[in-house]
């Protein structure tokens, strides 16, 4: 087991490595002068001469990429000229609020999902089944950002049940309580696609599973309904529904951004979005490869999790 | 003697690892130097169980895979590289199971065409008699052509396996396993056609199949494959009446037989060994009632009994 | 493609989904011969006009446009964007995906290492870098989802593709010459194309809600063209005072992408080829009984006796009669063999008894299965479920299939144990380790910590035979156990099966297609064909001196060991298939002794002898014993 966990944690030096080079090709793809484009109305020719030198734009490609590569290994991802800050210390102020979102409408989506999944595939065909998959259908085809403005239309403007918008209230206590009534409307809004999406494949993926001849064996020993569907269905559904979710948290993490810009939300994606209307390259480098790698490790933990759940899984 | 095709020290090995951790890599043979001659106008049997090495050695003789070492000899010619193509026009495959040896998504036609076209360059007319033959030697209606593989059952799709294998022009025909997917009542038909087909085409037919009696019945001489080498060969009358490797009287023995009553020694493991750990000495030790100590220190080698069957053992049964 | 479209149009919710998305293409391609304001004419003094005021059905934004034309020139953008997207995604993916899957080896590591890279982002990591670099505007969104979703089409695709290299067609092809570049273009591709079309049509969807995602954060579309997600986007400042122009765009895309999944689902059931089969289904836990089933139980002294089953199954139109009036009466201890063919209905028959013949499209139409007294068939799935295991158990073919793979032999053990008694777990531990040693089994307090991928075949048959075992049943159905086990392996479980029965007084049901099987461990044995039993009697009356014709030619076209080289005699013609069964005899066309009267109407079963019944009206002499 621990085996396993050292092979899976040295087979992500290589991909890491993968994402600053693939990060360091698109923004040396970047049109123009970044140090122009830094300056905005300060580029004069020495100025940008001089920002260039600081910035090491003026040596080779690859010798580029290893010192932003050792630079960032040591905490410095360069300063953001917007907001005339740490990159770093920006991306850690903003991906804690990022993460409250983003942990929440995961587990909230990964248990829904697999339930309603489980749930439905059991009554294949029957009223349960239907609607379910009625709403499921609702869910993935709609734009969380829309599904967000509506949510705040409803509950915050008509029924006053939550604040509009924002992560803590502009007076009073930063309470667990004020923190909850914040997040209840976004972290929903956000879990609603991802939900729909682990419910449709947990209720293929049991379909699949309550085919095969094990469930039959289960049935033959006489054993209850309940125990086959939740006991043997379940687990060996889970098999092939856990890679998902860690897929899933991938488009949690995405759909965050939109639900961020809607709910005003201080988090990572919103910093990144405005960051891009605002041309802060270092900024955005910092916060895709900062973000990227904390998915990178939270699909080692997938990893590890399935290699548990999977005996057959080399350890 | 007439020999059609020989192989000579063939091995396959594949390359393994130990542990998740380990860097160390090793190899896994799965064909360990196999040598064997086969005569002009004769069916040679192969028997042995699952994972015994023998569609590895087969997929090796058609040029599909490439031997780690070791030569292939076609009617005098060398084949040492593993082309298909260049194999093809000599050496053809039946396969084992008849519906996924078709694409699904292909007529008869087109897949009666491709060894012609590619293999042999024919233009239109000429493919179109040919496959009018074939089809008449393997007792298929001509209409069946524009069909698709779904529509067949296995015994006919078998019969189009064979007439396209046929179609190359081979002199010797692979056949792995062609009648352990079809049901009982059809395989003596399918059996009964290879055998008119051979008269008629003058083929040599290399046949694999863990069913001992199906092979004892289409083979001249019978060779018996245990993890990785031959263990014995010898002729289709004496291989199972009279078996000298302990192994061959073990699956002799084992094969149920209508009158015969079960008769089994409990004892007899029936783990096969690891291949990640192979033994040392003779691979069949542990299950033999006959092993001694000479046995695990030293692997037996393949020598001549009398007349044309050898065997692989220390102590071979008289 | 007519096959096709009356499949599709048997799902309504795909078929109105299809109305609906070609509702708003025509309108899409439509717009621009339309009557409809100029969506980019700003007229200030109009903003925030309710819907259906005056000239404008829907109202018009915060610049005074008129916002059903927006809607209209919107939609044909988005829904441009999104197909594009997607197929570039799925060329370019699909490409990459065929290729790594067909050469593998060193080809797949290095590009798949690249996809897996490219999969390490959040998706929209990776979009919003690629549009930092490329600036905002809707080409480059575009591009950027296209570059996003690749890795899905290619992962996807080279998963299909190397299930298809390996497939024996390939090899085949190989064999008959043909190039590699051949080989993935007649051989692959074909196999491959209706993959990359579910895989295209279930995320056009997504890649629309993508492009529109961008749009909605001012990176894709700039103004003043718009396309729904930067309609949106405009509106959200609105979104308190004058609600309606964001609910417009809103839902249309929420319209556009539900009825692209419902077509999206439609296109991937009908490509299904299960759809035709039934298995798309899933079995329930009982066999259904169709209810007008007449009330035809003969109580009898004997263990099992099946009287005039019939098992269909239902599929589309079409019925297959695949157990068609079958009896036969199994004794306390005896050991009952059924033999046929593949589409006899043996394994029907067998799986009848427990009612676990898949259902649907499986039912039981008609006849008893009565167990001590007890018809089976009438049974609640309350009592059927305390007769499962219990009673009888069942043993099946492929012990590797059938076991759970993810508990040890001792939980799966354990869990037969429990479900008919409660006991401690010490005592289950002690039951568990007792029903090992029964089967022979080396150092079973090692094995019960095992997982089945762990053992060898034989093993995992032991292992299904121990769980059969567990309650102490009176019969254990036997499905084929060693069919899947080589020889030396089969003639052990066989020898176990025969101890079992000597020392439990068992009573055994042994489903098979060797006459050596039968031979060797059957008193009695039933015949199959077609669904119906032919011949039945003591077994080594009838391996002897077979009556039914079909019994004779089936036995003699078998070769037996020890004979040497030789001819075969073989049964000419192929079974009947079951949604054609003939009025007679099935047996009849294939047949050397047929006349007429076999054709023209069903043959009954009648006794021969003492204990022997066939179903012809010409059996073979029986030689006396």
């Amino acid at each position: 087991m621990i085996a396993y966990i050292i092979k899976r944690l040295l087979s992500a030096i290589p991909v890491l490595l993968g994402i600053s080079v693939i990060v360091f090709i698109i923004m040396a793809l970047i049109p123009g002068d970044p140090a122009t484009a830094i300056l905005g109305s300060f580029a004069t020719p020495e100025n940008v001469e001089k920002l260039n030198r600081d910035l090491g734009l003026d040596k080779p490609m690859i010798q580029r990429y290893f010192i932003w590569l050792g630079n960032m290994l040591q905490g410095d991802f360069g300063r953001s000229f917007s907001l005339n800050k740490d990159v770093l210390d920006e991306i850690s102020e903003r991906f804690g609020a990022t993460l409250v979102l983003a942990g929440v409408s995961f587990v909230l989506c990964s248990i829904l999902g697999v339930v309603a999944g489980a749930l439905s595939a059991s009554r294949q065909f029957g009223i349960t089944d239907k609607l379910i998959t009625l709403s499921v259908l609702i869910g993935i085809s709609i734009p969380s950002f829309f599904l967000g403005m509506m949510m705040i239309l409803f509950f915050s403007v008509q029924l006053r049940w939550f604040p509009v918008s924002g992560m803590w209230p502009i007076y009073g206590a930063r309470d667990l309580s004020a923190l909850l009534s914040h997040l209840f409307l976004p972290a929903v809004a956000l879990s609603v696609v991802a939900t729909g999406v682990i419910a449709r494949l947990s209720r293929s993926a049991m379909l699949e599973v309550l085919r095969q001849d094990f469930i039959r064996t289960a049935r033959a020993k006489g054993l209850s309904e309940a125990r086959v569907i939740w006991r043997h269905a379940l687990k060996a559904a889970m098999v092939s529904v856990i890679p998902v979710l860690g897929v899933q948290a991938g488009f949690v993490l995405s759909g965050a951004v939109y639900i961020e810009m809607v709910f005003q939300w201080p988090g990572v994606g919103r910093m990144l979005v405005e960051a891009i209307l605002k041309r802060d390259i270092l900024l955005v480098q910092g916060g895709v490869v900062f973000v990227a790698a904390c998915y990178v490790m939270f699909n080692i933990v997938v990893d590890i999790i399935q290699s548990l759940l999977d005996p057959r899984i080399k350890t | 003697m007439n020999v059609s095709f020989q192989f000579d020290k063939l091995s396959k090995k594949f390359p393994a690892r130990k542990g998740a951790l380990s860097l160390s890599k090793f190899e896994v043979s799965a064909v360990k130097t196999v040598s064997l001659k086969i005569k002009q106008g004769e069916t040679f049997g192969l028997v042995g169980e699952s994972g015994c090495g023998k569609s590895t050695l087969a997929k090796m003789l058609v040029g599909l895979m490439k031997p780690t070492s070791g030569k292939i000899e076609i009617d005098g010619e060398i084949f040492d590289k593993p082309e298909p193509k260049i194999f093809g026009k000599k050496i053809q495959y039946v396969f084992q199971d008849p519906i996924s040896s078709l694409n699904p998504r292909k007529t008869i036609r087109q897949i009666m065409e491709a060894p012609l076209k590619n293999l042999h360059g024919m233009k239109r007319p000429d493919r179109d008699s040919r496959i009018k033959e074939l089809f008449e030697a393997v007792n298929l209606r001509l209409d069946f052509l524009d069909r698709h593989p779904h529509e067949f059952s296995g015994g006919q799709a078998q019969r189009i396996g064979i007439a396209r294998a046929l179609a190359a022009e081979p002199k010797i025909l692979v056949l792995d396993e062609p009648v352990s997917a079809l049901d009982v009542s059809i395989q003596a038909q399918v059996l009964n056609l290879l055998e008119e087909l051979k008269e008629k085409f003058g083929l040599t037919y290399f046949f694999i199949s863990h069913d001992l009696s199906v092979v004892e019945a289409v083979s001249d001489r019978v060779a018996v494959m245990y993890f990785g080498s031959i263990v014995e060969v010898g002729t289709a009358e004496e291989i199972f009446s009279k078996p000298k490797h302990p192994y061959t009287k073990l699956l002799a023995d084992s094969a149920p037989i209508i009158g015969k009553p079960l008769t089994l020694n409990e004892n007899s493991g029936y783990e096969l060994p690891d291949i990640m750990n192979p033994p040392k000495g003779c691979a069949f030790r542990d299950r033999c009632n006959f092993s001694k100590k000479l046995c695990s220190q030293k692997t037996p080698i393949f020598k001549k009994v009398k007349n044309g069957s050898a065997v692989s053992c220390h102590y071979p049964i008289n | 493609m007519t096959r096709f479209m009356a499949l599709f149009a048997r799902s309504q919710l795909a078929f109105i989904g299809l109305i609906i998305l070609s509702l708003i293409l025509i309108l899409a391609i439509l717009t621009p011969w339309l009557p409809l304001n100029d969506p980019n004419v700003i007229d200030t003094s109009n903003r925030f006009k309710r819907p259906f005021s005056e000239d404008s059905i829907l109202g018009t934004d915060h610049l005074g446009r008129d916002l059903l034309s927006r809607l209209l020139w919107g939609t044909r953008l988005s829904i441009a964007v999104g197909l594009c997207a997607a197929i570039i995604a799925a060329f370019i993916g699909s490409a990459i995906g065929v290729i790594a899957g067909f050469y593998g080896g060193h080809t797949d590591n290095i590009i798949m290492r690249g996809v897996d890279m490219l999969m390490a982002f959040p998706y929209i990591l990776l979009a919003l870098a690629i549009v930092a670099a490329l600036g905002p505007g809707l080409m480059n969104a575009l591009i950027a989802v296209a570059i996003v979703n690749i890795p899905f089409f290619a992962r996807n695709i080279r998963g299909v593709t190397l299930g298809i290299v390996h497939r024996e067609f390939v090899d085949a092809a190989r064999l008959s010459g043909m190039s590699n570049a051949k080989i993935i273009i007649n051989e692959i591709l074909p196999n491959v194309f209706p993959v990359i079309v579910v895989a295209m049509s279930t995320t056009v969807g997504w890649m629309i809600l993508e492009t529109a995602g961008l749009s909605f954060l001012g990176l894709g579309s700039q103004p003043p063209q718009a396309d729904l997600g930067s309609m949106l986007g405009e509106a959200r400042a609105a979104i308190i005072t004058s609600p309606y122009t964001s609910v417009v765009p809103g839902v249309m895309i929420l319209i556009i992408v539900m009825a692209i999944n419902l077509v999206g689902d439609g296109i991937r059931d009908v490509l299904d080829p299960r759809l035709k089969s039934g298995a798309l289904s899933t079995p329930r836990s009982t066999t259904e009984v169709a209810k007008n089933k007449s009330d035809a139980g003969l109580k009898t002294q004997t263990l099992l006796s099946i009287n005039g089953l019939k098992t269909e199954f239902r599929i589309g139109n079409r019925i297959l009669k695949a157990v068609n009036d079958v009896s036969l009466t199994v004794d306390k201890g005896q050991c009952v063999g059924i033999i046929g063919e593949s589409g006899s209905g043996k394994s029907v028959t067998a799986l009848s008894i427990m009612r676990l013949v898949s259902s649907p499209p499986g039912i039981i139409t008609d006849g008893s299965i009565d167990f001590k007294g007890d018809d089976l068939l009438k049974l609640s799935s309350e009592d059927l479920r305390d007769f499962r295991g219990k009673k009888v158990s069942y043993v099946f073919q492929d012990p590797l299939s059938t076991l759970h793979p993810l508990y040890t032999v001792g939980q799966q053990l354990s869990e037969a144990i429990q479900s008919h008694n409660h006991v401690g777990k010490l005592e289950k531990h002690k039951k568990a380790l007792e029903l090992l040693q029964a089967v022979r089994i080396s150092n079973p307090e090692k094995r019960l910590n095992s997982y089945p991928h762990e053992l060898s075949g034989g093993m995992r048959q032991r292992i299904g035979i121990a769980m059969a075992l567990a309650n102490d049943p009176d019969i254990i159905i036997a499905d084929e156990p060693t069919t899947a086990l080589d020889v030396t392996v089969q003639a052990q479980i066989l020898k176990l099966f025969q101890d079992l029965r000597r020392e439990k007084g068992l009573a055994l049901v042994f489903i098979t297609h060797d006459f050596g099987v039968i031979s060797q461990i059957c008193d009695k044995v039933a015949v199959m064909y077609a669904g119906k039993v032919v011949e039945t009697g003591p077994a080594a009356e009838i391996l002897k001196s077979p009556a039914h014709p079909y019994t004779a030619r089936l036995k003699s076209c078998v070769p037996e060991l020890g004979q040497g080289k030789r001819n075969l005699i073989a049964i000419p013609g192929f079974p009947p298939m079951i949604d054609n069964m003939p009025s007679g005899c099935a047996f009849a066309s294939r047949c050397g002794k047929a006349e007429q009267n076999c054709q023209s109407a069903m043959v009954d079963i009648k006794k021969i002898g003492q204990e022997r019944a066939v179903r012809c009206l010409f059996p073979e002499e029986i030689k006396a014993g």
